[in-house]
């Protein structure tokens, strides 16, 4: 038998079904390798004991031969999933220590399925960020790093613990929240898959909120097969969240294998963007040819709008965050400041302790974009924009069933190389916020290695509700890319 | 047209104030209206919180179709349009009473748009007040600042609980039209069921917007008082409000627009301290819940429900002989209709069970300071009494004491007549002895009578007293004016 953390999720399943291993010898090689893990800093909070019960009690049940869908896996969960009884940080030090005593429906339906939580995975603050550096627990590393180099890289963000874990093979598979690429680009950036489903098709109930109307979670993982199975469990309609879309959730596994042979790819031009490196250009054209060869046929469509999503994202996204997050008030849970003189210094203060800069600086935004006076020329604006960029997508889907576009605009970053430039660090979801405006699903296939040796991504951006053949599509990219290349374990402890 | 007698006088001449209201009701639901919390008045502090009331991470508001089915009842109630597909939104700030740090309202899409109330005044007159709009928002919780020598505490409990907010358009011209306006409409929720209508225990909170202005004139900047939670204080507020301002422009300043409060202890209004920074709700469409969207069948199904109203009782109760005036009294309050109608049911006259109702019982009622729900004597009982006096069994007097009897002691009625022999005398022997013996004990008085045919009156009070009030009224007056030799009159 080869090593457990080898083992692809469907992989695992087979092997546990079959009794190959047992849930909990899986699980503990994974917990040793979370512990191994320690120098990536992917995991805020590392539960092996919980994992083990967990384990024990799914051990159990395929004894009794009562196994669920998921049963004994190990997964990890992004710390912006509230889990009952385990803190749950959003990685920010205002919730530092917030025990939830309840359960997000998401997380809850993967134990439902008999799933085993490894721990809570490092985040950018209130997912707010595109390399993890925003954290308030120190940024997760990704495990690649350029060829030659011993320079630490971010693992993307927001859900860079996440992508971090499933590319260090640390778990099995994790979740992650996408509000403008957060799954996405760290997959891309970390060699793996990630999906962020139609807005709508997991509930939010239970995710700390970011942006209400564009959060989504979505599965991590190492092959589209996985991301298949994991959606499956992840995904439901929930009376508890009134933008949960109450659709049927397929077997996303069942057709899965059967390649895109007459399969309308479009290719949008205004994806094609000056600055970003050839590289990118280059893995996108040869991802449409892989497509072609197996029997798509190639669209060029338009979505003349595109140059105006990054910009009303940052209008919209910010907007609902600085209410979101007002709740956030030292008053009923969460940091505290001390020696308030009174109500008014125990929110300045407390908030002023609690959130960090790039959380603070989108509360300003917010709270200006809303402000009466500007709220005309830049939210009510905005969402203007959304709807020409929801309309766009809609006249591309005429003519074409699955579109292809780059994932990422250029591959895994150095720590601290963009900190001092949020512009540029906004400029990484160039080709990922326009799918969330749009509330359509997205899914990030790794697709080739630039010359320095960091993996690529590739991006099938698909029609509401369609995740199957946005998968069916990033199996058949899958195939052709045949992306083997592994990051070394450099930050294995001897 | 309105009659101008409601103008009221100042140095310089006359002045018209002008009177919007804006009336918070709270709905009538088992739940709150985003969350399954519960909702019953008078709970230990923070026992009904969810976690969505308390705005605990990742929690999301629910809307729960029981109060949106109260709001559009209510709609109907006033006459509004529904609107199909409303919005809720977000009203952005911080306080310790408000958990999210924002409220949910509706702001530029409300769930009914513009209706009508019909008020009814104390002179018979009736004025028409529109309405403006009526939303669905979110009440907020509680701060107690009399706990502990340096905290505060907050109560989360009304936390969440569904409040419909009226307004009104300014159609008010008196403090008189204010507070029947407010009677009218808390009348009207309280017959539909979408609000207990209890001012005191917070149900139903007003704020008045007051201006003045010379009659005629364009409308003046207007003040808006808070809370006023009686219907006594809003005539109170607003003419101490009116007063101020008439004084304020005659002594050649301006009026401000500004919030104040009603301190019904010193029986005046206040500016609100100065809150250091002006608000920005900064209201923006809520991301966590779509607009709201009705079937029209819906609402059809709510209006086919729709109790009767005030309105169209007080005309059924006229087309069945009542006055005006009768059916009014009885129409403002729905527990009062409702006895009548119970009373009316058991076969009693409308018209004399509203004579008996307005001038006996709810009178006594008022003087014990009793609600008609309190009230010791039921509908059944009343009606028999009445009935009792209908078929001639006893006399309008006896029937006073029986109400007495009962009220004091309960028990049936008909019963207490029968054992207690308070059965009016018919038989017309008996009178004739009766008044025979008074006529044989008083030989002076008969020809006082003879010379003044008033005097009567005191021969049949004897006969009365000697009979222990049972003798049919008119059947003495009759044989007294026959044994006089009075003649009858008409």
């Amino acid at each position: 038998m080869s090593e457990p953390t080898e083992f692809t999720l469907a992989e695992a399943r087979e092997a546990v079904r079959a009794k190959k291993i047992s849930s909990v010898e899986l699980t503990k090689a994974f917990s040793a390798a979370v512990e191994a893990g320690r120098p990536l800093n992917a995991f805020v909070t590392e539960t092996p004991e919980l994992a083990l019960k967990m384990a024990q009690d799914s051990d159990a049940r395929i004894a009794k031969g009562e196994a669920r869908a998921l049963e004994g896996l190990p997964l990890a969960i992004k710390d912006l999933f509230c889990t009952k009884g385990v803190k749950t940080t959003a990685g920010s030090n205002i919730l530092g220590n917030f025990m939830p005593p309840y359960e997000s429906t998401v997380t809850q339906n993967l134990w439902n399925a008999g799933a085993v939580m490894l721990g809570k995975t490092n985040m950018d603050e209130f997912a707010m960020g595109s390399s993890n550096e925003t954290s308030a627990f120190k940024p997760a590393i990704n495990p690649w790093r350029a060829v030659g180099s011993n320079q630490d890289l971010v693992p993307g963000g927001s859900s860079g613990g996440s992508a971090s874990a499933v590319s260090a093979h640390m778990c099995l598979a994790a979740t992650g929240t996408d509000t403008g690429g957060s799954i996405r680009q760290p997959a891309a950036v970390a060699g793996i898959v990630g999906l962020k489903p139609t807005y709508g098709r997991c509930s939010r109930w239970g995710i700390v909120a970011f942006a209400s109307s564009l959060d989504q979670a979505g599965p991590m993982t190492r092959t589209v097969r996985d991301a298949a199975i994991l959606l499956k469990h992840m995904a439901s309609a929930d009376d508890k969240d009134s933008t949960s879309v109450d659709v049927p959730v397929p077997d996303y596994e069942a057709g899965l294998e059967t390649g895109v042979k007459g399969l309308r790819v479009g290719i949008p031009k205004e994806y094609r963007i000056d600055g970003a490196p050839p590289e990118i250009d280059a893995l996108w054209h040869k991802g449409a040819e892989w497509l072609k060869a197996q029997g798509a046929e190639l669209i060029d469509v338009s979505l003349p709008h595109t140059k105006y999503a990054l910009p009303a994202y940052y209008i919209v996204a910010p907007a609902e965050a600085s209410s979101n997050l007002a709740r956030y008030d030292g008053v009923r849970y969460g940091h505290r400041a001390k020696g308030a003189r009174d109500i008014v210094d125990l929110y300045e203060k407390s908030r002023a302790e609690g959130f960090g800069a790039e959380v603070k600086r989108r509360i300003l935004i917010g709270t200006f974009v809303l402000s009466a006076g500007y709220q005309d020329a830049y939210y009510v604006h905005a969402q203007r924009v959304r709807s020409l960029i929801l309309r766009d997508f809609e006249q591309a889907f005429e003519k074409a069933d699955v579109l292809l576009t780059p994932a990422t605009p250029g591959p895994a970053f150095g720590i601290g190389a963009k900190t001092d430039d949020p512009i540029s660090m906004y400029l990484n979801d160039v080709f990922t916020v326009t799918v969330n405006l749009a509330g359509l699903p997205g899914l990030a296939v790794p697709a080739g290695l630039t010359a320095d040796g960091l993996p690529l991504g590739l991006q099938i951006i698909g029609k509401a509700f369609d995740e199957a053949t946005v998968l069916r599509a990033g199996r058949s990219v899958e195939q052709a890319a045949n992306f083997t290349a592994r990051p070394s374990t450099w930050w294995r402890v001897a | 047209m309105r009659v101008n007698g409601k103008l009221l006088k100042g140095a310089t001449g006359d002045w018209e104030i002008v009177i919007g209201m804006e009336v918070h009701a709270q709905v009538l639901s088992n739940a709150k209206l985003f969350s399954g919390a519960a909702t019953a008045f008078g709970a230990e502090p923070n026992a009904q919180v969810s976690f969505v009331d308390a705005a605990m991470p990742g929690m999301l508001p629910v809307i729960n179709k029981k109060c949106v089915e109260q709001a559009v009842r209510t709609g109907l109630g006033l006459k509004a349009k529904i609107n199909l597909r409303s919005v809720f939104d977000r009203k952005n700030y911080f306080y310790p009473d408000l958990p999210a740090g924002y409220q949910i309202s509706q702001y530029k899409s409300p769930i009914v748009g513009e209706g009508e109330v019909i008020v009814d005044l104390a002179n018979g007159e009736s004025v028409k007040v529109g309405i403006e709009r009526l939303h669905l928002e979110q009440d907020a919780a509680k701060s107690l600042h009399d706990q502990h020598p340096e905290h505060s505490f907050v109560d989360l409990n009304r936390s969440g609980v569904a409040l419909m907010e009226i307004v009104s358009k300014p159609d008010m011209r008196s403090s008189e039209e204010a507070a029947a306006y407010l009677k009218k409409l808390r009348a009207i929720v309280r017959y539909l069921g979408t609000c207990d209508g209890n001012m005191d225990e917070g149900s139903m909170r007003a704020d008045v917007n007051v201006s003045v202005r010379r009659p005629g004139a364009a409308l003046g900047t207007r003040c808006e008082i808070k809370n006023v939670n009686s219907m006594r204080f809003v005539a109170q507020a607003i003419e101490y409000e009116a007063r101020r301002q008439i004084g304020v422009i005659e002594e050649g300043g301006t009026i401000t627009q500004e919030t104040r409060l009603f301190d019904a202890k010193a029986g005046e209004t206040r500016p609100m301290r100065n809150k250091e920074e002006a608000h920005d709700y900064r209201y923006f469409p809520d991301p966590d819940l779509l607009p709201l969207v009705l079937d029209p069948g819906f609402v059809d199904a709510i209006a086919a429900a729709l109790p009767e109203l005030p309105d169209e009782k007080k005309a059924r109760f006229m087309s069945e002989g009542l006055s005006a005036y009768d059916a009014s009294v009885l129409v403002a309050e729905k527990e009062a209709a409702d006895y009548f109608e119970a009373m009316v049911a058991e076969g009693v006259e409308p018209k004399a069970c509203a004579n008996w109702l307005n001038n006996e019982y709810f009178g006594r009622l008022n003087k014990a300071g009793l609600s008609i729900a309190d009230g010791p004597v039921t509908a059944s009982q009343n009606s028999a009494i009445v009935q009792m006096v209908a078929s001639g069994v006893i006399n309008g007097k006896i029937a006073k004491d029986l109400l007495d009897i009962v009220w004091a002691e309960g028990g049936e009625p008909r019963e207490i007549v029968e054992k207690r022999g308070l059965k009016q005398v018919t038989d017309t022997s008996d009178i004739e002895k009766a008044v025979d013996a008074v006529i044989a004990a008083n030989p002076d008085k008969v020809s006082e009578a003879k010379a003044k045919p008033k005097l009567a009156g005191w021969f049949v009070g004897q006969v009365m007293k000697s009979t222990g009030g049972k003798a049919n009224p008119q059947a003495v007056n009759a044989i007294v004016k026959d044994r006089l030799g009075i003649a009858e009159e008409g």
